[in-house]
């Protein structure tokens, strides 16, 4: 049976208290993970690792809950001169994120594309949102 | 080297070393020296503890690529030590291999501790740690080709094992 959203918020946050030292009121839906709760760039792979665990009962050995290497967030986008000029996103590298990451909301972030924004697009909802992709595509 | 021989291995699953705590090792005089009218009080370093265990649980995780990955300690997920461990002592960590991708890998681990005079092995607690293998990491930030994590001491104690044929 499929997790409900609860289910999932809830296995996120207590993922997130675990890997980042929070408090479980300091987890709400738009918290930002970098900005608001600390996340540092090895605390994904941590929080990677531990999301497979808390949802690997939920997929099959067959199609694993599993969490590839740039999934969360494409490597080397800011290093790419084709992707990233004068500290904001061009447009291939606008349309690469959007294609890479489609379970992150772009709405607010597209009209400046500042790359000194780009830790506000991971909040506690877009994981979340995550999550529920995957768990939809491991249960289909 | 933190670590004095590995007693125990399972290919991708578990690695086993012990460390014997001894008052000719220089560090244990200055924590804690006689100072202040208080007497001595010679005891291991909980953070070499844990980098005890760092060493064994990254023999455990360098060994799934046959050392070719430079394996560095990324994050300590979790340190509980709950007893002080003086000089005569022998320490045993045992490191389990949870998880392992492109990216690093997560491990646990527990310590224990041989008191000598009974013979006895009691847990003492127990350290969980997340490496990166630094080659593969987000940034594309490149490192020397050389594998300057697995150095000569390491190799020393894997052919002691007798676990030399682990290595390329």
């Amino acid at each position: 049976m499929a997790l409900s959203r609860t289910e999932v918020e809830s296995r996120v946050s207590s993922v997130l208290e675990e890997a980042l030292g929070v408090d479980a009121d300091e987890i709400t839906p738009e918290a930002t993970l970098i900005n608001d709760l600390g996340a540092e760039s090895i605390d994904f792979l941590d929080i990677s690792f531990q999301l497979e665990k808390a949802f690997e009962g939920d997929c099959s050995p067959e199609t694993p809950f599993k969490i590839e290497q740039g999934e969360l967030f494409p490597e080397n986008v800011l290093n790419d001169p084709e992707l990233v000029e004068d500290g904001r996103l061009t447009d291939n590298g606008m349309a690469l994120l959007k294609q890479k990451m489609p379970h992150v909301d772009f709405s607010e972030f597209e009209s400046d594309r500042s790359v000194s924004k780009i830790p506000e697009l991971f909040t506690v909802k877009t994981l979340v949102d995550f999550c529920e992709r995957k768990l939809a595509v491991c249960a289909a | 080297m933190w670590i004095d021989a590995i007693t125990d291995f399972e290919p991708e699953t578990r690695l086993v070393a012990v460390k014997n705590v001894s008052l000719s090792e220089e560090h244990i005089h200055d924590h804690f020296p006689e100072e202040h009218g208080l007497r001595a009080m010679p005891l291991m370093p909980n953070s070499l503890i844990v980098e005890g265990m760092a060493q064994t649980a990254g023999i455990l995780v360098g060994s799934v690529n046959r050392f070719r990955e430079k394996v560095v300690l990324a994050k300590i997920t979790r340190a509980s030590i709950e007893h002080d461990v003086i000089p005569g002592r022998t320490i045993r960590y045992t490191a389990l291999l949870e998880q392992h991708d492109a990216a690093g890998a997560a491990t646990s681990g527990s310590i224990e501790m041989l008191d000598h005079a009974t013979g006895q092995w009691s847990g003492i607690g127990r350290v969980d740690l997340v490496f990166s293998h630094i080659d593969q990491n987000m940034s594309g930030m490149e490192f020397p080709e050389h594998n300057f994590v697995f150095s000569d001491n390491f190799r020393n104690i894997l052919h002691a094992a007798g676990l030399e044929d682990l290595c390329d």
